[in-house]
C-alpha cells in the first residue's frame, strides 16, 4: 500500500508553457526515491508540487496527490497548506537562509509540534533535537542558527520536518552545501531515520553518485518528464534510457577512474520542447519514430520503467578505465613552483592563518589537483598565484621567475602568463561586455595585439573551446552555465599563459556539462602544453583530470603525490576519512549501501 | 560507505577574545558604553565647530552685536564682557565646561543692550513647546510609516501599493512651507476648521491650543512619512524575498504567522534606521515648519538670535540639537543590535 501516490502531475509556467507534464511515481514506507534530474528538469518543481507550493508564479494545473489515503488539494494553496509538516515536510537545500535568523532553534522546531499537532502532547525539543544527532541541553536550545556548523543546521531542518511525524518527507539536495565528510554524516542519519521510524523519502538531487548512496528507487527526470524509473541497483547497473546512460558515463568516479564521455548537445529550456521525444535532439540512437510522438513510460520487467521506444537496446555505458601511469617524473622544468607558502587574512581584530607552508611544483603538460574542504585554504592559495592576495611568507617563481606578491608589481609577461578560470562563471563574466569583447581584453592588454588581430584570436579561441562563433556579440546573461565556463576559459587562454589556474570551475555546474569541461581542459591541456592547477573539493573530478594531487585541511599540506598512489593508497588519516565520505557510484554497486 | 568517524559536527566558534573587552559578560553594553564614548567625542568635536564658526563673523562680533550702537568704549565694554580679548582655545574650553555643566551663559545681545539675561530663560519654552510637537509627531510618524510601508510592501505592484506610493512620492516632493500653505489653505481659508498660526503666547503651554498643533503636525508628517513609508517598504520587500519566508511557508504555517514572525520581525532592523535617520531630518524640518505657522518653538528662537547676532544663545541651541541628533543615532544603533540576534552575539 503505497503512502504517496502522484498521478499525471501538470504545472505550467506562467506563459503557459508546461514545466512538468505527465508525472507519476508512487513510494512506500520505508521506501527512498531519488529523484535525479539537472538544471531544468523540474526536479525541484515536482517537490515543491507535492506540497502545493510552487515558485515564481507557476500553477499546479492538473495532477492527483494522495498521502496516506488523504488527497492533497495541491491546486488550492490554503487548502494545500493545512498538509504540510503533518502529512508531508520539506527539508531545504540551504539550511542556512531557511532558517529564521531571529529564531532560536529550540522555538522554531517547537512551533514546529504546535502547529500541526495541537491535540497531542508535543514531544519535548531536547528529544527532537536528539533524534537527529544533536546535543539536547538547553543551552544548545537557545542559539540562533548563525551560531551552528553547516551540518549542525541542516539537522536542525531535519528535527524540524520529523517532529510531527509526517509520513512522507522531501528531501531537496539536503547536502549540496556541505563538505563531503559532513555530507556523508548527513546521509548517515538520513538512512538511520528511515530504518527507525519508516518514513518514506524523496531525494531530489542533481548528483546521482550521492542518490546512490540512499535510494531504494531511483527516477530520472529529464525536461518534465520521468524518462525512466526503477529498483536503483537495475538503474546503476542496467539504464534503459539513452539519457541515464549518457549521465553515467560522465560521472566522475574516484575508486574507478575512468575516461568520461560528454553527452552531446545542451539541456532544453522550458517552452522549447521539441514535439516529440524531448531528448531526441541530443540522442546517439535516435530513428525516425522518436520525433513524432512523446514516447509513454512503460514497463521492462525488473520493475524498471523507461520512456524510449528503443529502451531495450540501451546497454550499459562501457567504463574505459584511465591508465594510471602518472607517476612518470617529469624531466621537463618547472612551469610553476611554489615554496613555503603562508597566507594570512588580516583584520582589525584578529588574524587567521589561509594556508601555512604550502609546496608545490607544477610542470608543463601536466595537472596539479588542490583537494579540500571549504576552508582548507585552496582558493587563497589560487588567488596568491595569480597576485590578488599578497603572501606573508614563502616564494612563488613562474620558471625562473621570482613573481612579486601583488600582480601590480608583476611585470605585464608575468601577468599574461599565469591566468585564473574563477568558479562562478556568472559572476566572474562582465554583464556588460559582450562575449567577444571580454575574450579580447587580455589579447589586446597583455599580448599587444591590434584591433583586427584580436579579432581573429577571438574567432580561433572560440573554435578552441567548442563554442559557435554566433556567440561572438552574445552577452553572458544569454548563455548558459556550461557556455559561460567556457567563455572564463577562453578568456584565459586569450592570453597565451603557462600556468591556467582552476579554481573548482566545475562545481557550479550540471554532471553532464562538467563532464564536457572537464574533457575540455585535458584536450587543452595536451594541445596546449598547459600547467594546469586544479583545485577542487571533489574527488571524482580529481582521479578524472589530475596528475598529481595536493591534500589540504585548514592550509597545511596533509598528503602530496602522485593521483593513483592518493586515490588507491593514501596513507593520511585526513585524506583516508575524504576517501571514505566522498560518494561513489561504483562504491555502492559492489558493496551496497 | 559509512565512514569510522564518530558523529560530530565542527562546531563554529563564538566571538573570538578580544584584546580590549570592557564589559566581558555582556557584548551588548559593551557596545553601548563604547557608542555613548564615541558620541560624546562627536559631541565635543561639533561644539569647537559650532564655537569657532560662531565667532568666526565677518568683522569685530562686538560691533556686530552693538549694530547701530557701536561706539569705541561700547565696543571695549562689551568685548570685555564677551571676554572676546582672550585668546580662543582658552575661551573655548572655558565655555565648554560651562555648557557641559548647565551653565548655558547670558545672552550677548541683552549684554549688549545692557541688560543680563539668561540664555536658559530664554530658550528653555521654545525648547519645551518644539519638543511637544517633535514627540506628537514622532509618536503618529512610526507606526504610521511602518503600517503603510509594510501595507505597500504586502500588495506590492497591485493598486494599493500604487495608491500609497503614488501619494507618497508627490507630498514628499513638495517643500515644506508649501505643504504648509497648501494645509492653510484648506483647513483655515476653505474649511474654517483650524487657526493658521499658533496663538500660544508666552505663559502658556502648547496644550491649550490644541488646534493649533494639528496643522504643523500635517506638515511635518507629510515629508517625513512619505519617504519613510519608501524605505520600510523596500526593506519589507526584500525580506518578503528571503528564503526563510518561503521555508515558514512550506512549513505550512498560517500566512498571518508568517508575515509576522518571519517577515517582519526580520524587516525591523531597517525599518528602525530610516525612522532614526527621519527622525533626524525632522530636527531640521522642524525650523521651516514653525516659521510658517509662527509656533514659538526653538526653530524660531534659533531663527531669531541668528538674527540678531546673538553668538551665546545660537551657540547653546546648536549645542542641544546636535546632542539630541547624536542621541537619537545611539539610540537607533542600540534598538537595531537588540533586534538582530547574530549582531547581539558577534558586536
Amino acid at each position: 500500500m503505497p503512502v504517496l501516490e502522484v498521478t499525471n502531475l501538470q504545472v505550467h509556467a506562467p506563459s503557459g508553457d508546461p514545466i512538468l507534464e505527465d508525472v507519476s511515481f508512487s513510494l512506500r514506507a520505508g521506501e527512498v526515491l531519488g529523484l535525479v534530474g539537472e538544471s531544468g528538469s523540474g526536479k525541484t518543481t515536482t517537490a515543491l508540487a507535492l506540497l502545493g507550493y510552487t515558485q515564481a508564479g507557476a500553477r499546479i494545473v492538473s495532477g492527483r496527490i494522495s498521502i496516506g489515503g488523504e488527497l492533497v488539494e495541491a491546486k488550492v494553496e490554503p487548502l494545500a497548506r493545512r498538509v504540510r509538516g503533518r502529512l508531508i515536510s520539506y527539508v531545504p537545500q540551504n539550511p542556512g537562509t531557511a532558517l529564521n535568523p531571529s529564531m532560536r532553534i529550540g522555538d522554531a522546531i517547537g512551533a514546529m509540534a504546535e502547529t500541526h499537532r495541537p491535540d497531542r502532547p508535543s514531544p519535548s525539543i531536547g528529544a527532537a533535537l536528539a533524534a537527529v544527532g544533536l546535543p539536547d541541553a538547553p543551552d544548545f536550545q537557545r542559539r540562533y542558527p548563525h551560531q551552528l556548523s553547516g551540518g549542525q543546521q541542516q539537522r536542525v531542518c531535519i528535527s524540524a520536518a520529523i517532529v510531527c511525524e509526517p509520513p512522507v518527507v522531501v528531501f531537496d539536495e539536503p547536502t549540496t552545501g556541505l563538505d563531503v565528510v559532513t555530507q556523508a554524516l548527513i546521509l548517515d542519519e538520513l538512512m538511520r531515520l528511515r530504518r527507525e521510524r519508516e518514513i518514506a523519502m524523496l531525494y531530489v538531487a542533481h548528483d546521482l553518485a550521492v542518490v546512490a548512496q540512499i535510494a531504494t528507487r531511483i527516477a530520472v527526470m529529464y525536461a518534465g518528464r520521468i524518462v525512466e524509473e526503477g529498483p536503483a541497483n537495475q538503474v546503476l547497473r542496467r539504464p534503459r534510457h539513452p539519457y541515464t546512460r549518457g549521465l553515467l558515463a560522465s560521472i566522475p568516479d574516484h575508486i574507478e577512474p575512468r575516461i568520461l564521455e560528454p553527452m552531446a548537445g545542451v539541456a532544453v529550456g522550458i517552452g522549447e520542447r521539441p514535439a516529440g521525444c524531448s531528448f531526441a535532439p541530443r540522442c546517439p540512437m535516435r530513428i525516425d519514430a522518436c520525433d513524432q510522438a512523446v514516447p509513454m513510460l512503460r514497463a521492462l520487467g525488473n520493475g524498471q520503467l523507461a520512456r524510449c521506444v528503443r529502451a531495450e537496446e540501451v546497454t550499459t555505458p562501457p567504463q574505459r578505465l584511465i591508465a594510471l601511469d602518472r607517476s612518470a617524473p617529469a624531466e621537463a622544468a618547472a612551469a610553476l613552483c611554489v615554496s613555503n607558502l603562508r597566507a594570512e587574512h588580516r583584520s582589525r581584530r584578529e588574524t587567521v592563518v589561509a594556508a601555512d607552508q604550502v609546496s608545490f611544483e607544477i610542470d608543463k603538460g601536466r595537472c596539479l589537483a588542490l583537494v579540500g574542504e571549504s576552508g582548507s585554504g585552496k582558493t587563497t592559495i589560487a588567488r596568491t598565484i595569480v597576485g590578488l592576495h599578497a603572501i606573508a611568507a614563502g616564494e612563488i617563481r613562474l620558471g625562473d621567475e621570482k613573481l612579486a606578491p601583488r600582480a601590480r608589481r608583476r611585470t605585464r609577461d608575468q601577468r599574461r602568463r599565469v591566468q585564473i578560470v574563477f568558479q562562478n562563471p556568472g559572476d566572474a563574466l562582465n554583464p556588460r561586455q559582450s562575449v567577444g569583447t571580454a575574450i579580447a581584453r587580455p589579447a589586446r592588454g597583455l599580448r599587444g595585439l591590434s584591433a583586427t588581430d584580436a579579432v581573429a584570436e577571438v574567432k580561433r579561441l572560440l573554435d578552441l573551446v567548442r563554442l559557435p562563433q554566433r556567440l561572438l556579440e552574445r552577452y553572458p546573461a544569454e548563455l548558459s552555465g556550461g557556455e559561460r565556463q567556457r567563455v572564463g576559459i577562453a578568456r584565459a587562454l586569450a592570453a597565451n599563459p603557462e600556468v591556467v589556474i582552476c579554481d573548482e570551475v566545475t562545481s557550479a555546474l550540471d554532471v553532464s556539462v562538467q563532464a564536457a569541461v572537464l574533457k575540455l581542459l585535458s584536450d587543452l591541456r595536451h594541445e596546449l602544453d598547459l600547467a594546469l592547477l586544479f583545485i577542487t573539493h571533489d574527488l571524482g573530478v580529481v582521479a578524472a583530470v589530475a596528475d598529481r594531487v595536493l591534500v589540504l585541511e585548514h592550509g597545511h599540506v596533509c598528503e602530496a603525490g602522485p593521483t593513483d598512489a592518493i586515490l588507491h593508497h593514501a596513507t593520511n588519516d585526513y585524506t583516508k576519512r575524504l576517501l571514505a565520505a566522498a560518494p561513489s557510484i561504483s562504491h555502492v554497486l559492489e558493496h551496497g549501501h | 560507505m559509512g565512514t569510522a568517524a564518530p558523529p560530530v559536527d565542527p562546531v563554529i566558534p563564538t566571538a573570538r577574545r578580544r584584546r580590549f573587552r570592557v564589559f566581558g559578560r555582556n557584548p551588548v553594553v559593551g557596545f553601548i558604553v563604547r557608542r555613548v564614548t564615541a558620541g560624546l567625542a562627536t559631541l565635543v568635536v561639533a561644539s569647537f565647530l559650532i564655537f569657532a564658526a560662531v565667532q568666526v563673523l565677518p568683522g569685530d562680533v562686538a560691533s556686530i552685536v552693538l549694530g547701530r550702537n557701536a561706539t569705541p568704549s561700547r565696543v571695549a565694554a562689551l568685548q570685555a564682557d564677551l571676554h572676546l580679548n582672550r585668546p580662543l582655545i582658552p575661551r573655548y574650553l572655558v565655555w565648554l565646561g560651562n555648557t557641559a555643566t548647565g551653565h548655558f551663559g547670558d545672552s550677548s545681545a541683552a549684554l549688549a543692550q545692557g541688560s543680563k539675561v539668561s540664555v536658559w530663560q530664554i530658550i528653555h519654552t521654545p525648547l519645551r513647546n518644539s519638543l511637544v510637537l517633535a514627540v506628537i509627531t514622532i509618536l503618529i510618524f512610526v507606526p504610521l510609516c511602518l503600517a503603510l510601508g509594510v501595507a505597500a510592501a504586502l500588495r506590492a505592484g497591485r493598486r494599493t501599493d500604487h495608491a500609497i506610493s503614488l501619494t507618497a512620492l508627490s507630498l514628499g516632493a513638495l517643500p515644506e512651507f508649501l505643504v504648509g500653505t497648501l494645509l492653510i489653505v484648506i483647513f483655515f481659508t476653505q474649511l474654517k476648521l483650524l487657526p493658521p498660526i499658533s496663538p500660544i503666547t508666552p505663559g502658556e503651554t502648547p496644550f491649550t491650543h490644541p488646534n493649533a498643533l494639528v496643522l504643523p503636525v500635517l506638515t511635518l508628517l507629510c515629508a517625513s512619512v512619505a519617504f519613510g513609508s519608501r524605505l520600510v517598504r523596500a526593506s519589507t520587500i526584500e525580506v518578503l524575498r528571503e528564503d526563510y519566508v518561503a521555508m515558514a511557508r512550506l512549513n505550512g504555517y498560517p500566512e498571518r504567522r508568517v508575515i509576522l514572525r518571519y517577515a517582519l520581525r526580520n524587516a525591523l532592523a531597517p525599518s528602525v534606521q530610516v525612522c532614526a535617520q527621519m527622525v533626524q531630518y525632522l530636527i531640521g524640518g522642524i525650523i521651516i515648519t514653525e516659521s510658517v505657522f509662527n509656533y514659538p518653538g526653538i526653530g524660531t528662537a534659533v531663527v531669531q538670535a541668528v538674527s540678531i547676532r546673538d553668538t551665546q544663545e545660537t551657540a547653546v541651541i546648536a549645542v542641544i540639537l546636535a546632542a539630541i541628533y547624536i542621541l537619537v543615532n545611539i539610540v537607533a544603533d542600540v534598538v537595531v543590535v537588540l533586534l538582530v540576534p547574530k549582531l547581539r552575539t558577534q558586536v
